[in-house]
């Protein structure tokens, strides 16, 4: 495992947003810290800004107000370019929808990041085949998301986030599409992967299946930190 | 690189759609080249049959000598020079005389150019040699144009008017000696050619001559102040502009067809964009700039032009090459503008052509391609990833 420095630094954050001729705060005032190689998650009802606040996290989005820093980055200060590149080389993303290229096998799937980073075709093709390895797809590795079920469109999507080895990993509702068998193997899945890359895991979820994998649980509550605490594994 | 593996992955992947898009584009190529091929053969055809039937090597003109003002024929000839005369002997140069005359066939009456031309001359396909032989008669050639305007067969009797150096009329009867088939109508309508030799007779003017024909571009280097030099080039630019007023008028076809191509490139992008939002969305979460998936959207637009191209090869080089082999045939009726056209066209097609065609549709569609996806630089990558942009 890494070192515990602090991957993701959040002080005073505070999202809005324009609604007609009013604004919307969707984050009013985070402050939290993530240290490499957790295993953590934002739990919370609908609209209690989950999905915002990681979308900054991944520098998808911008803070209002407040400091985001990612990897020593701060992400209000990012470029379109720079934001871009962070994402290519150490940010992961899972969504609740999978979001596989619909054209693109499996594997092409995987080479996707690999291409971006302009990697080399043998290590690139050795890099796919390993991640396929990690997710347990290897004898899938020419089927296109239609003729996968969902659970491995999923770990597809995880062979995806994971293949280029990034720093963090940021996870939307990885599960809600997916019934309790897969959900359990795809979550064991990254479980693994967190110990045995380090590879730091952020979720967003109201999935209980998911928040009993979780060592430290967030509660966003209207936008604010309701509760934070270290799940004790016993 | 990148984007054009991704782009031509994307577009392959799209399957019967992409094809559709392709096969259209892809018979834009192939009737542009075709139908400028055709125009090309035409002009290279006119201008071999011209400068078989008419124009020579070049010529030289009497310096009054204007073929569109048949009323300044009289003050138009002078004494074939000195210099001149070996090679009008050896056949390369064909002196020609002309005058104003007229006819009467079937009772009308009909005003033609009587041409006198040498009747050993080697320059033009004018059967002179059917000058020779016959009676005390004047022998005579004329076009099949003529010969069916007015019902004319080889061995008539026709009698023809003229005024002599005097201005007073004069008539004789010319005997039909040969009928020749030319692909060049400023020859044969309206012309009666008989031996160089008569016609100066007829005009009492010997020796002399309105222009020459020559077999060999050098002659034309002759400097007399009586006699202008005109190349093959300045006597066939009318071809040219012809062909020019004639490739515009056909270019309304294929701009539609390009307009229809581009049209469905156009489409098939917004909508893409509108339905493809999610990836769009994804693939800037997995690192791309917005204007690198800018590029990516507009160079799979792009490469339907180049699919376009390999298809267009497939089936069209075929279909040119076989087209270039037979011959196009050509409707009788398009024998106007007094432009030579054969029975047959042979298209041509030049590099020029098809390197120009393939750019102007790769360009074309290139920026049809580039419009639409330009509205990715604007949206909001969350949004997008949940595809709720309207
Ligand atoms: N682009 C936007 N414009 C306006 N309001 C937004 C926008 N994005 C999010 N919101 C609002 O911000 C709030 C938080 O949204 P967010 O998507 O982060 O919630 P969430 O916790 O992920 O909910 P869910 O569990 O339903 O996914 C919601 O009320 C939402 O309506
Ligand atoms: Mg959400």
């Amino acid at each position: 495992m890494k070192s515990n420095q602090s991957v993701i630094s959040i002080r005073n954050l505070v999202k809005t947003f324009p609604m007609g001729n009013r604004e919307f705060t969707a984050l009013n005032g985070i402050n939290l810290e993530f240290a490499s190689g957790e295993f953590s998650g934002f739990v919370g009802p609908s609209g209690s800004g989950k999905t915002t606040l990681l979308n900054i996290i991944g520098t998808l989005d911008s803070p209002t107000e407040g400091e985001a820093m990612v990897l020593d980055h701060s992400v209000k200060l990012l470029t379109q370019k720079k934001a871009a590149l962070l994402r290519s080389q150490k940010i992961g993303f899972i969504f609740q929808t999978f979001n596989l290229l619909p054209v693109y096998s499996a594997a092409e799937n995987v080479e996707f990041p690999l291409l971006l980073q302009k990697m080399g075709g043998e290590a690139r093709r050795k890099a796919v085949m390993e991640a396929l390895e990690w997710v347990g797809l290897s004898d899938k590795a020419k089927s296109r998301p239609a003729q996968m079920s969902g659970g491995e469109c999923q770990r597809v999507a995880i062979a995806r986030a994971m293949v280029k080895k990034p720093e963090i990993v940021l996870a939307d509702e990885p599960t809600a599409n997916l019934d309790a068998e897969n959900s359990h193997n795809i979550l064991k899945t990254m479980v693994k992967l967190n110990q045995e890359l380090g590879t730091t895991f952020l979720f967003a979820t109201h999935d209980e299946k998911v928040i009993g994998y979780l060592r430290r649980i967030i509660r966003l509550y209207d936008g604010k930190v309701a509760f934070d605490e270290l799940v004790t594994k016993i | 690189m990148l984007t054009l593996k991704l782009a031509l992955r994307n577009l392959l992947g799209a399957g019967l759609r992409t094809w559709l898009n392709v096969f259209v584009l892809s018979l834009s190529y192939v009737v542009i080249i075709y139908i400028h091929g055709m125009l090309d053969g035409w002009d290279v055809q006119a201008k071999s049959d011209m400068m078989h039937w008419q124009t020579g090597q070049g010529q030289l003109w009497q310096k009054n000598y204007d073929p569109l003002d048949p009323f300044t024929l009289q003050e138009s000839f002078a004494t074939i020079p000195g210099e001149l005369i070996p090679s009008v002997e050896s056949g390369d140069l064909a002196p020609v005389l002309i005058t104003m005359a007229s006819f009467y066939p079937e009772g009308r009456i009909q005003s033609i150019l009587l041409k006198g031309i040498s009747e050993n001359q080697q320059v033009v396909e004018i059967p002179t040699a059917a000058f020779s032989g016959g009676g005390a008669d004047i022998p005579a050639v004329i076009g099949k144009r003529m010969a069916e305007a007015n019902k004319i067969t080889v061995g008539d009797l026709v009698t023809v008017r003229w005024r002599d150096a005097n201005g007073t009329f004069d008539a004789a009867d010319v005997r039909i000696a040969a009928i020749f088939n030319s692909n060049v109508p400023t020859i044969d309508a309206g012309q009666i050619w008989i031996p160089l030799r008569r016609l100066q007779t007829m005009l009492s003017a010997p020796g002399k001559a309105t222009y020459f024909i020559s077999k060999k571009s050098e002659l034309l280097n002759y400097s007399g102040s009586d006699w202008v030099s005109k190349d093959l080039k300045s006597l066939t630019a009318e071809i040219d502009q012809i062909i020019k007023t004639k490739s515009f008028g056909s270019s309304i076809m294929y701009v539609v067809l390009l307009l229809l191509a581009m049209l469905a490139i156009f489409d098939t992008q917004v909508l893409t964009i509108f339905r493809r939002q999610r990836e769009i969305g994804t693939q800037i979460a997995l690192g791309m700039t917005r204007w690198q998936v800018v590029r990516l959207f507009t160079a799979e637009g792009a490469m339907n032009a180049v699919l376009a191209a390999l298809l267009a090869a497939v089936y069209g080089i075929p279909f040119l090459a076989s087209q270039a082999a037979s011959g196009i045939a050509m409707p009788a009726t398009t024998d106007t503008m007094g432009l030579a056209i054969a029975d047959k066209i042979f298209p041509v097609y030049s590099l020029g052509l098809i390197g120009v065609t393939i750019v102007v549709v790769l360009v074309t569609s290139t920026i049809v391609s580039y419009i639409p996806s330009r509205r990715i630089a604007k949206m909001n990558p969350t949004e997008a990833i949940k595809g709720k942009i309207q």
